[in-house]
């Protein structure tokens, strides 16, 4: 699993950091930090937080067993 | 190109990507899902596949993210040939071939270049080769560093206080490793911000505990007898004893490998037209050769035309994506790259971000919050018109002030705001130091035709 957060969007609503706080964490009022290679055991925190993201921030591969690749952020 | 031409390029055409970072593979992902479906070659001189940089200077540092685990997440499969550990040495426009750095040469029917830039490193070479001295562009550089702060260093030198530099700074400080930091500038971040915000992050710096020393430059680095960093000597005369020392001037572009190639490259990066499609040294520009991300150097509609070399992470995918879907496009199809420039950094626990092109900016008015509380949006003006905006820890904001920078509005602003201050009233010069005078090499460069426009020149003290 690998994921990268775009922080030209990310707003430091910290849903992430709620959902996977192993793997997010804020930092000061609005910095986000992050894990981009998580443990396996955080497939579903980072999934729910992927899908959580109110600006939808996040694009991470590997979510799905599968291994298949998974789109989260939007495609200019 | 006729229709047949284009179709049969689409359906086996060779296109060959130079660079295998961010992006080169975010094009690669754009190429395929556009339905390019011909043979696909990646180079790159680093020998892994592509990963993070800004991690790097970050959450790494700061023992959250393994230097060497920040691999980008695909979003598609690419199907690609990965030439990695290799670096390309020539290009042959004529032949339409790259020649590697094993000798082995690549045809392509269209090329993107996307080399990137590279540390620029201490500028003499011995001192450079002393055991302690210390660039962060790469992952190897990143898990060298991490290595010598964990090991608990006296103290750690910076030089250069742009935002790699005062990153750094910030994470040692969270470590509680003494840290001092020079800057040829009155501040901080000038180069980007301009001296108002500069005196910001001179003041968070400094509260944090960094020995911060402006208007000065290094003027020589001190080794012990078995060959490891010991003293940073300084202009002032000043002497600071150090065990690490990060160099943080800057970057410079990897154009050396096109140098006599007939494109138009140069320490400026490549330069292309908004559709991303290089110039050759004429100034004409080229169809089957293309260029994305911090090497680029392309016109900008919304900022007079200049040509803008942004080595910004969102500009490097946003172009990868437009030069991708123009290299398999033609005529109206193809779409011109007038992303947004936008970048974030942190530090000292406090999130900036800005929109537009600070540095074009002759004024700036605080719109919201307050320079003191150091959570504030500063608004940049130019000729009338609102071009960039930057905040400190107010980033929910920044929307709104890229909608009046992508419609012109009116600098001073007109527009009431959230939160505006006594402070935020009136327009103050933005305090960008004269470009003929160099400084740390801003994160964002302005080059155009203007002859005073000398922002690339570096001159290193030498006494």
């Amino acid at each position: 699993m690998r994921l990268v957060v775009d922080l030209n969007k990310c707003q430091g609503y910290a849903q992430c950091a709620f959902l996977a706080p192993d793997v997010f964490a804020m930092h000061g009022e609005e910095s986000l930090l992050y894990d981009p290679r998580p443990e396996d055991e955080q497939r579903e925190r980072v999934a729910r937080a992927v899908a959580a993201c109110p600006v939808q921030a996040i694009t991470a591969d590997g979510l799905d067993r599968a291994g298949a690749s998974q789109e989260a952020s939007d495609v200019r | 190109m006729s229709a047949d031409h284009l179709e049969r390029l689409r359906r086996e055409g060779r296109i060959v990507i130079v660079g295998a970072s961010l992006a080169g593979l975010r094009a690669a992902e754009t190429l395929r899902a556009e339905g390019f479906a011909g043979d696909l070659t990646l180079i790159g001189d680093e020998p892994h596949e592509p990963y993070d940089r800004p991690p790097l200077s970050k959450s790494a540092l700061l023992g959250m993210a393994s230097p060497l685990r920040t691999q980008l997440p695909r979003r598609r499969e690419i199907d690609a040939k990965w030439r990695l550990g290799v670096a390309a040495t020539g290009l042959d426009l004529a032949a339409k071939r790259v020649r590697l750095a094993d000798g082995d040469e690549v045809e392509y029917d269209r090329l993107l270049i996307a080399t990137g830039v590279r540390a620029r490193p201490w500028f003499k070479e011995e001192e450079a080769r002393l055991d302690g001295v210390c660039v962060l562009r790469t992952r190897e550089d990143a898990a060298d560093l991490v290595r010598r702060l964990r090991a608990g260093p006296r103290r750690v030198f910076v030089i250069g206080a742009g935002f790699a530099g005062s990153e750094v700074a910030s994470a040692c400080r969270e470590l509680g490793l003494p840290v001092s930091m020079a800057e040829r500038a009155g501040a901080p971040l000038v180069g980007a911000l301009g001296g108002v915000i500069g005196s910001v992050a001179a003041d968070l710096a400094t509260e944090h505990g960094v020995d911060l020393r402006t208007h000065v430059t290094v003027t020589a680095l001190e080794g012990d007898t078995v060959g490891r960093v010991r003293a940073v000597h300084l202009s002032d005369e000043s002497v600071v004893e150090a065990d690490v020392v990060v160099v943080s001037l800057g970057s410079l572009r990897n154009t050396e490998w096109l140098t006599g190639s007939g494109l138009g490259a140069g320490p400026r990066g490549v330069a292309c037209d908004a559709g991303c499609r290089a110039f050759d040294f004429r100034g004409i520009v080229t169809d089957d050769v293309f260029v994305a991300g911090d090497v680029a150097r392309s016109p900008h509609a919304l900022f007079g035309y200049q040509f803008l070399s942004l080595e910004h992470w969102g500009n490097a995918v946003a172009q990868a994506e437009t030069a991708a879907h123009n290299m398999i496009c033609d005529g109206a199809d193809r779409r011109p790259h007038l992303w947004m420039p936008a970048f974030w950094s942190s530090m000292f626990g406090v999130n900036i971000k800005s929109v537009g092109v600070p540095p074009m900016g002759e004024h700036l008015m605080i719109t919201q919050g307050s320079l003191a509380e150091r959570r504030f949006t500063g608004v940049y003006g130019h000729q009338g018109r609102v071009v960039a905006a930057v905040t400190f820890d107010n980033a929910r904001w920044l929307e709104f002030y890229q909608r009046q920078i992508e419609r012109g509005a009116p600098f001073p602003v007109e527009f009431p705001t959230l939160d505006r201050r006594p402070e935020g009233r009136q327009p103050v010069p933005a305090g960008f130091p004269d470009p003929s005078l160099p400084t740390h090499g801003p994160m964002v460069t302005l080059s155009g035709y203007s002859p005073a426009d000398q922002q690339l020149v570096f001159h290193p003290s030498r006494h």
